[in-house]
Parts: structure tokens; sequence; C-alpha cells
């Protein structure tokens, strides 16, 4: 259900520590942004998640958990759409190289699945290179249905 | 709350009775542990009741399969019970519904073992 949601603007950002506790803040933030937005029960697992994730790649292969480094984590809401903007500063990685985690090959691996997931749940994802250096990822819920 | 693990035994079956996160960090390190625990001490019939488990990420999907397979490469048998629709949703859609061998029934899982 997509009824009484809040459609009033909102911006929350946050400079984070390369740290496994940031994980949790930051999923802890965007979902109680997403609550505010009115997202029902389902839409928040799902972009809990999708965070999450997004977040143990910025800090984990990202910045290899660098005390020197930071995540900065911005959430909106929108009428039309809930965008969540994780950037790291590491060195980057090209995700067309990650296995396909549904290929029989692949199904048993103790890894890999975390940007499918993310695909999976959200409406939209992007990744890019930052300059001089990172990676940012640009996740999006719609509010309305399209 | 992170995990809480607690193991009982039900027969010759080894059940784990899995509560909380499983994320990574401690909960999916701490299901590890327990797992090359049990398989070192001997145990081939390991049921992982996941009844109270109430989050999972794609660390702690990484860990049940990497339980499986050494529990399996072992000679054992690793199978689940209780999977609430969340846990269950996630496994369906990374396509390892079908790998695990799933209970819903904690009396019938075990008997299910050979």
């Amino acid at each position: 259900m997509r009824e009484n949601r809040n459609h009033a603007p909102e911006t929350l950002e946050r400079s984070l520590d390369s740290t496994l506790e940031s994980v949790d803040s930051a999923e802890e933030l965007a979902l109680s942004v997403a609550q505010r937005a009115g997202f029902d029960e389902d839409d928040l697992m799902k972009i809990g998640m999708a965070v999450r994730e997004s977040m143990v790649n910025a800090v984990v292969h990202g910045n290899r958990y660098s005390a020197n480094k930071k995540v900065r984590l911005l959430v909106t809401h929108s009428p039309e759409r809930f965008t969540i903007r994780i950037a790291d500063e590491g060195d980057g990685f090209d995700a067309a190289n990650i296995p396909d985690p549904l290929a029989p090959e692949n199904l048993m691996r103790t890894s890999g699945r975390g940007i499918f997931l993310i695909r999976s749940f959200m409406d939209e994802f992007e990744m890019h290179h930052r300059e001089p250096r990172g990676t940012e990822v640009t996740l999006v819920k719609y509010v309305v249905s399209k | 709350m992170s995990v809480k693990l607690n193991t009982r035994q039900v027969g010759d079956v080894s059940v784990v009775d899995v509560a909380g996160r499983i994320t990574l960090g401690e909960g999916s390190s701490a299901l590890r542990d327990m797992l090359r625990e049990m398989t070192g001490k001997g145990s081939k019939k390991i049921l992982l009741n996941l009844g109270e488990v109430s989050y999972i990420d794609s660390s702690g999907i990484g860990e049940l399969v990497s339980g499986f397979t050494t529990v399996t490469n072992g000679g054992g048998q690793l199978k689940l019970l209780g999977l609430n629709k969340r846990v269950k949703d996630l496994l369906q859609i990374t396509k390892l519904y079908t790998v695990f061998d799933v209970h819903e029934d904690e009396a019938s899982a075990v008997r299910s073992f050979a």
C-alpha cells in the first residue's frame, strides 16, 4: 500500500566513520526518514536492507575500515522519490566484475549478493566513481507508483 | 539485539535455536563459530531453527551457505527450520530456497534426518 504518505520534503546528511557501527546508524537514520515518508513495513525492510548493504560496501570494500576515510550519507525525500546517496573515499571497484549470484556455478558462493539485493529492493540503483577518488551509489524508492 | 544462539539435542539431531539479527560482524561470526565448533565435535545432523531471526543480510546468507557447505563436506546434513516470511523471501530471491532442506515443523524436521 502507498497511502497516507507524508509528502513534506526532508533532507538528512551525515559524515560517518568507516565502522560497522556506522552501518547500523545509517540504516536507522534512513529508516527514520522513510517512516516519516509513510512507507509500509515491507518497503521499510527493503530500504533498510539496501542501505545496510550499500554501507557495508562503502565501509568494508571501499574505505576498508580506514579511520582516515569517511562515508557520506545523504537522504532526501521529495513528493515523488525517496533517495539515498552513500559515498565512500576508497579506490573504487567495477560492479560489472561481480559474478551473477544467481548463476548455478555461483549459488554456493559465500559473498557477492549485496548489490543484487540492493537492485532487487530499490526502484533505481546507480553507481559511479567520484573524483578524485571513491564510489557513490544512489538508491531510489518511488513514493508514488509509476 | 544481536544474535543469540542456543543448542539442544533432540535424539541424535543437534538443534540450534537462533534469535536476533544475523548480519555482518558479531551476528554472522557467532553463527560461523558455532557451526564450526559443532562439526569439529562430530555433529552430523544439525537443524538451524531460524524462527526467532528478525533480520538477515547478505553476510548472514553467506554464513548459511558456508555452514551448509562445511557440514555437507564433513559428511553431515544441515537443515533449516521455521523461516519467517522475510528470510524465506530472501532465500527465494537468491535462489537458495531449494538448496536448503527447509521445514516448518520441528518434529518432522528431526524425523527427516536419515
